[in-house]
């Protein structure tokens, strides 16, 4: 009979080490995400803008992870862990977040099945994603220090903030909203971020005419472009796959795996309709329209990757792909300037994946989901719009325009991407 | 002896260095040029926003060559880079007061 316990105990303690390795190569997952991110942005602007481009992103990525160690994951998640900033800062050294992992008893007692800190590390990646997706739409024109100020705000705080609300157990959550890994607290909240940032920034200069005509700046590698495309379509299976949060049973097996699928069916959908609407439309094959297509897809299908069938979630993401076209020209007929197509991809694609769980899961209600949009959205941009408000009046938000027409490279750190090519402009 | 400057499609480049090679020409001058005539430039989209491309590619061929020869010269060429289509390019011709082959120091027709 002991022995019989002996082996329950070994396969509960297995199941937890295969569901922390899970989260953990999920977060490695998502954390590459990072470099497509990276890559898609320095693909679509400039050449004399693209060191700058890199520089934001891997500073970003780390600024993120320090504040949501330092605050952001204590805001989030109170009450999980004793601690928060100034715990953390006077344990130092003895538990990263200021409190113990689990022991053997708790595994046991079925109480957790994973480790706290693959959670944390699970969780940083996705705050780091959001504020990618700032990057890219404020490209070409911002200040790099005062891009960093606010990626310390929105990752320490304004992210985190609405990240309790619907997964820390917060009121959206008690709503009934449903954002399985983050169509609105992840990309809609980076859209809305980046939103109130290009409001504030206006437009590169060259972009609109004084006659009210829309001039195309055509991004100056496509190749990066299309890899970090592929390299974010990788790191999504992270990104959805882990927010399954357990892999160890048949059960949550299945539902992983379903959700690898849909994930990836999304994407294809989202690729292969914005690829056909462009060709329609403009009458050229636009690859830059594709690639969102399919990260609009991806985007579409995060809010519920488990409950569509695989063709649903095709549909699902492919309703995204043509979303995403029609909003990227609509913006640009608004005079809001985003380089990337970044708002329209993670802001209108993230409200219509936000919708789509309705389809598809039964416990949703629209009036819930409604009310996480509404919410999220002015709580993000509201705060952002601030935060962008008062840099502009203190720092300032944008280089000058002679900085702008050589290349923020050269004026913000002084060095060029490519200085061994001689380039049109 | 005439110097020999032709405007013409880059993808007619390869069969133009061939049809002048044929009549016995040993040696061309090749540039990557951009601009433009009466085919003006053209439009673009990208991510749904027109772009201007108002200077085409073109190659740009130069060859010097005797006088004799010069009309058999500029016949290949027409012929060979004519598509017919607006866009096709130029010939011009000029006179060439010397030409000096800097290995040997020959002058005149021997350095063409």
């Amino acid at each position: 009979m002991e022995e019989v316990t002996q082996i329950a105990t070994q396969v509960t303690e297995l199941a937890y080490a295969l569901d922390t390795f899970y989260f953990l190569v999920c977060g490695a997952l998502v954390m590459w995400m990072a470099a497509g991110f990276t890559m898609l942005e320095s693909g679509l602007v400039r050449a004399k803008n693209t060191a700058e481009i890199l520089t934001k992103n891997v500073g970003l990525y780390s600024i993120a992870c320090i504040m949501y160690m330092l605050c952001g994951y204590s805001i989030m998640y109170p009450g999980a862990y004793e601690g928060g900033v100034f715990a953390s800062l006077s344990t130092l050294g003895s538990g990263l977040l200021g409190s113990a992992d689990n022991d053997v008893a708790t595994v046991v007692a079925g109480d957790a099945y994973y480790s706290n800190l693959s959670d944390f590390f699970f969780q940083v990646v996705f705050v780091a994603t959001a504020m990618s997706i700032v990057s890219g739409a404020v490209a070409e024109r911002m200040k790099l220090w005062s891009f960093f100020l606010f990626s310390v705000i929105l990752t320490g705080f304004i992210y985190p903030v609405q990240g309790f609300w619907k997964w820390g157990a917060g009121w959206l959550d008690a709503a009934g909203f449903l954002d399985f890994a983050g169509s609105g607290v992840v990309h809609m909240c980076g859209a809305a971020a980046a939103l109130a940032g290009v409001l504030l920034l206006g437009a590169r200069k060259g972009k609109y005419g004084t006659q009210g005509q829309i001039n195309a700046i055509p991004g100056c590698n496509l190749p990066l472009a299309a890899l970090g495309t592929l390299i974010l379509w990788l790191g999504w299976f992270g990104f959805n796959g882990g927010s399954e949060l357990k892999v160890s049973d048949v059960g949550e097996a299945n539902a992983v795996a379903l959700v690898f699928v849909n994930t990836n069916m999304a994407a294809a959908g989202g690729l292969v309709f914005a690829l056909l609407l462009s060709r329609l439309w403009f009458g050229k094959a636009d690859l830059t329209m594709a690639l969102n297509g399919a990260l609009a897809g991806l985007v579409a299908i995060t809010a519920e990757p488990l409950t569509p069938t695989p063709l649903a979630a095709t549909m699902i993401g492919a309703a995204g792909g043509l979303l995403v076209v029609f909003s990227i020209v609509m913006l640009d007929k608004l005079k809001i300037d985003d380089p990337v197509g970044a708002i329209s991809v993670h802001g209108t694609v993230g409200i219509w994946g936000l919708l789509a769980v309705c389809f598809t899961n039964p416990d949703a209600s629209l009036i819930a989901q409604l009310k996480g949009i509404v919410s999220i959205f002015a709580w993000v941009f509201g705060t952002s719009f601030v935060v962008w408000f008062a840099i502009k009046k203190t720092l300032g938000i944008r280089v000058s325009e002679e900085e702008e027409y050589e290349g923020v490279d050269i004026s913000e750190c002084g060095l060029e991407a490519y200085p061994e090519f001689t380039t049109a402009d | 002896m005439k110097l020999i400057t032709a405007i013409i499609k880059p993808f007619k480049l390869d069969d133009v260095r061939q049809a002048v090679a044929d009549i016995g020409i040993q040696g061309i001058t090749v540039t990557e040029v951009k601009g433009f005539g009466r085919q003006r430039g053209h439009t673009e989209l990208y991510r749904g926003a027109e772009y201007v491309v108002d200077f085409l590619p073109k190659a740009k061929i130069e060859l010097a060559v005797d006088d004799d020869i010069a009309e058999q010269v500029i016949e290949a060429i027409a012929n060979t880079a004519r598509t017919g289509k607006i866009g096709d390019g130029k010939i011009f011709v000029t006179d060439l007061e010397q030409a000096i082959r800097i290995r040997t120091g020959e002058t005149g027709a021997a350095a063409v």
